[in-house]
């Protein structure tokens, strides 16, 4: 059984985990918090939830969607997260102008983990409020060959689609066999 | 006079017990196959722990998720500042983190220090009397009667998990093959989460375990449950070949006195035909 995967990140609370939920075979939830854990002597730990979600491709194949802890403190799993990705999706709260900073941000740094294709998901264009994806490609100085493609993370319609964007993209500087 | 023996003849749980009730300073210093933990008692409690080089402040903050490596990056670049205590002033002063959280910290890193030389079932060591640690280290002082309960039952556990796990470099895990439908709630700590990262057939637990500085108990436990969570199963370890392995993070101190996995070649880029079939798939979801 080989196994590929495809990061998606962006800032906290961009929708990350509602995106994988929607399309994932498996049930993920997820959120941060802090837990007491009685059994233990130590007697807080901060936990990072997982989101992690998997679409069985054929007998052969598995595809993963790993989800980026959105806290910059959980930064140092990013890079272990990215290592042989196929690609990634940086999502991006439309309804937030102020988190498009940090989304920018992250972006950059997946951009230097890797050299694979990538997408911006215009997340919740659902709401009265949302930037077009044309205004968030320039407000995250996002280059004109990169997809910018509106979504709303909880409608399995709109995640496929851009599941596939970033798909066709990587399929145009995939190798022939 | 230094108090000198192996640990094979006079456990750990012993030995703290006698600086309990002996009410004994001075610093502990105990050695097996080249690691080496010291610790720092005052009247039987403990003050300070390390293992062998991994105990700079910096490196515990890191590891313990209170900083991250730019602002590593940023205090160590200040050549003036040497010492832990002006290292924590430094951080703290710049607002990166609190005074709550380095003594957490440091807290933590003395349990974990002390808890692992619970698992030794020997090493030798010294005990100097009237030793204190240097000026210049941050001390935190904390019971020995907890350490030793916690210690002993950890002990018992290890027995337990040694009896599910007993091989740790012929053992690898991946991602279990049919997940159980219900994997909500699911919440994972940042050590689960770096083994989770090293999940790959070719990877032994041992080498995890190495590559994520946790000792023998830790991966035992860690893999444990995320078995029980239903998330990873146990293969044999493919051995075949060189194999793409995930780099340690980045700023995140290794195990020092074990070798970490060897840097990954640059991963391979995906054929045409994979990249088809996962579009059919999703074109069908």
């Amino acid at each position: 059984m080989q196994s590929v995967k495809v990061i998606i990140t962006g800032p906290f609370n961009a929708g990350k985990t509602e995106f994988i939920r929607s399309i994932s075979e498996i049930d993920v939830v997820s959120t941060e918090r802090k837990i007491t854990d009685a059994t233990r002597a130590i007697k807080e730990e901060t936990t990072v939830a997982m989101d992690f979600g998997r679409i069985t491709v054929d007998k052969d194949l598995v595809l993963f969607l790993f989800g980026t802890p959105g806290q910059r403190r959980f930064d140092f799993m990013w890079e272990i997260l990215s290592e042989g990705m196929l690609g990634f999706v940086v999502l991006v709260d439309s309804v937030r102008p102020e988190t498009f900073r940090e989304a920018r941000s992250i972006l950059d740094v997946f951009r230097n983990y890797a050299k694979v294709p990538y997408v911006v998901a215009a997340n919740k264009q659902d709401l009265e409020d949302a930037w077009s994806p044309e205004d968030l490609r320039i407000a995250l100085r996002v280059d004109r060959n990169v997809k910018v493609l509106p979504c709303v993370a909880t409608h399995r319609e709109s995640v496929k689609k851009v599941l596939l964007e970033l798909l066709y993209t990587i399929l145009e500087q995939a190798e022939e066999e | 006079m230094a108090l000198k023996g192996n640990l094979r003849d006079f456990t750990a749980t012993q030995l703290f017990n006698l600086i309990n009730l002996a009410r004994k300073t001075g610093a502990l210093t105990v050695t097996r196959d080249g690691a080496s933990a010291r610790m720092y008692f005052r009247e039987g409690k403990l003050i300070h722990a390390s293992m062998g080089s991994n105990g700079h402040l910096t490196d515990i903050l890191l590891r313990a998720g209170k900083i991250t490596p730019e602002q590593c990056r940023a205090v160590l670049s200040r050549a003036q500042v040497k010492t832990d205590k002006e290292l924590g002033l430094l951080l703290m002063s710049s607002g990166y983190t609190s005074q709550e959280e380095i003594l957490q910290a440091v807290r933590e890193h003395m349990l974990s220090v002390v808890y692992q030389l619970f698992t030794w079932t020997e090493g030798e060591f010294r005990f100097d009397p009237n030793v204190q640690p240097p000026e210049d280290a941050i001390t935190v002082r904390m019971d020995l009667e907890n350490i030793i309960l916690e210690g002993s039952r950890r002990m018992e556990e290890l027995e337990r998990l040694r009896d599910e796990l007993p091989d740790l470099d012929n053992l690898a895990l991946q991602f279990t093959q049919q997940p159980r439908s219900q994997l909500r709630r699911i919440h994972l700590t940042v050590e689960e989460w770096r083994v989770i990262s090293y999940i790959n057939p070719r990877n032994s637990l041992r080498q995890i375990a190495r590559t994520c500085g946790l000792d023998d108990f830790q991966i035992r436990r860690i893999v444990y449950g995320l078995l029980n969570a239903g998330l990873v199963e146990l293969v044999p370890v493919q051995r075949e070949g060189q194999v793409p392995r995930p780099l340690p993070p980045r700023g995140v101190t290794v195990g020092r006195e074990e070798p970490p996995l060897p840097p990954m070649p640059p991963p391979a880029r995906p054929t045409r035909s994979l990249v088809r079939r996962i579009i059919d798939r999703i074109l069908r979801l």
